[in-house]
């Protein structure tokens, strides 16, 4: 499989000449091609991306001489560059990249076509795999596809990197996908595997391309710490049987430190100067999960006050619930319950798996087993995913059986 | 430049001779402010509030909107402008996205 860099790198330089994604991606795809005949007779050349970016960018500025794309072309502000054909080793500017993925980002796509779009033309997964990522069957996900690029074209979305005014909202839209692709491998939404780490892979390289490319941006630095430290957790997340472990039942000094240091570090960086936006706050606070020697020790009292801050500027009902199990760290379960069951009457978080389970969790503390049961038995309603489920089902006997004790 | 339709929707009926008058005078300064964001506008239309309409699906003749909403169509501007982003920036200063809100669709061409 193509990697993030090569990949985006062939495909968004000739995007740009190409006006068209589809169109762009039949001419790399023709570029591959002739790459088989050609490195066989004469070897492979020394920049394989730039000599693939070359070729493929000739076909579009070829076709687009001919005329023949005059039609379904993208209303590029960005006229085709002849010089561009003259300085193979020039294959692309960083921008072209920058161009690609916020084009797949628009907000007049949806979130599902975003996520579907940056996959396929931003890492180049083939559409089959995108399809069993998400669990859909491979003609939904083609349609879903064509369906986006479609939009694309009609909707007049520019090929373009956001001004500085429209900066915020538009990379925030980007971090998201990101983000939803990391979570979507992290804690697999159905399936035995808790991990698709393919996924998470591809999370991962696109948070560092984006921050290679936008070096000053704050949120960026936050979101690639996020994900660092929280994949630091990932080979102690399951016990040797599949069976989810909690953070407190995690063996801590199996914890990745190389990327505990690399995200502790961009923390600090992201955290200097004005207040800091959600992915920096909530990088901050897996960061302190991380830095405590053990669940007890950790510094419970800070962590609720960056979930403070994070609520203010990220008003979700889940980072509310998240703050819940902070609140029955500082101030008890009792507190703690008293916020779940607020968010359970709004309503806005029916649905939602972790509310029970959260729920269920602090009633167990608080020795009310049977509630804890009927709690237990909600979540598990709501989880497809076989290492949650065998979690909750072992929690609902404990809690069952207590219940005939007491 | 592309053209671009500007939907403007309100709440039910969508009576112009209900709006704020700060509303109205905003839509009288909005023609410059799309000229100084480097759009233009083609034409810009107001409609009659919705108790005026009639519909006809298929055969049938109905009274009131085609469809039944809390807000309804009660406007359109059709603007010149690069590209949906350049659109995006214009449809967001539109008055009418005070009460309801507007609707951006390419006009096919």
């Amino acid at each position: 499989m193509r990697t993030v860099a090569s990949g985006a790198f062939v495909l968004a330089a000739t995007a740009r000449v190409a006006r068209d994604l589809d169109l762009a991606e039949e001419y790399v795809q023709d570029a591959y091609t002739e790459a088989l005949s050609a490195w066989a007779r004469d070897g492979v050349p020394r920049k394989p991306a730039a000599w693939l970016t070359t070729v493929a960018k000739r076909k579009a500025l070829d076709a687009l001489r001919r005329g023949q794309t005059l039609r379904s072309k993208l209303p590029l502000l960005v006229q085709p560059d002849e010089a561009d054909m003259n300085d193979p080793t020039d294959v692309t500017v960083p921008d072209d990249r920058l161009r690609l993925i916020f084009t797949c980002c628009h907000p007049s796509l949806s979130r599902e076509a975003q996520v579907a779009l940056t996959l396929r033309l931003v890492c180049g997964v083939s559409t089959g795999d995108i399809a069993r990522a998400f669990l859909v069957s491979e003609p939904t996900m083609a349609a879903r596809l064509t369906r986006a690029k479609k939009k694309i074209s009609a909707a007049r979305i520019p090929y373009r990197v956001p001004e500085a005014h429209e900066l915020p909202d538009r990379l925030d839209a980007v971090l998201t996908v990101i983000h939803l692709l990391y979570t979507t491998g992290h804690t697999a939404p159905s399936g035995e595997q808790l991990v698709r780490s393919a996924l998470v892979e591809r999370a991962l390289d696109l948070a560092r391309m984006l921050l290679r490319l936008m070096p000053d941006e704050r949120e960026v630095r936050g979101l690639l710490a996020l994900l660092l430290v929280t994949d630091a957790r990932r080979p102690t997340r399951t016990d040797a049987h599949g069976r989810l472990l909690l953070l407190e039942e995690q063996d801590r000094s199996a914890w990745d430190r190389a990327a505990l240091v690399e995200g502790h570090r961009l923390v600090v960086g992201a955290l200097r100067g004005g207040n800091p936006g959600r992915f920096v706050l909530q990088a901050a606070i897996a960061a302190l999960h991380a830095a405590a020697p053990s669940y007890a020790e950790t510094d419970w009292p800070q962590v609720l006050t960056l979930y403070n801050e994070l609520h203010k500027v990220w008003p979700s009902p889940v980072v509310a619930l998240n703050r819940a199990v902070a609140v029955a760290m500082v101030r008890g379960p009792e507190a703690a319950l008293g916020e779940v069951e607020l968010l359970e009457r709004e309503g806005r978080l029916s649905g939602y798996r972790y509310l029970p389970a959260t729920k269920a969790d602090l009633l167990r503390r608080l020795g009310r087993h049977r509630e804890a049961a009927t709690a237990y038995r909600a979540a598990l309603d709501l989880t497809d995913n076989e290492a949650e489920r065998a979690f909750l089902s072992d929690r609902l006997a404990e809690s069952s059986a207590r219940r005939v004790d007491a | 430049m592309p053209q671009h339709a500007i939907l403007l929707y309100a709440p039910t009926p969508a009576d112009w001779m209900e709006a704020p008058p700060e509303e109205l005078e905003a839509h009288d300064r909005y023609a410059a402010q799309i000229e100084e964001l480097g759009g233009r506008i083609v034409s810009a239309q107001a409609l009659e509030p919705s108790s005026t309409a009639t519909s006809v699906r298929g055969d049938v003749v109905t009274d009131g909107p085609f469809v039944e909403s809390k807000e309804v169509l009660g406007g359109v501007t059709v603007i010149e402008a690069r590209d949906l982003d350049h659109a995006l920036e214009i449809a967001r200063l539109s008055p009418a996205t005070r009460r309801g809100g507007v609707e951006v669709r390419p006009i096919l061409g």
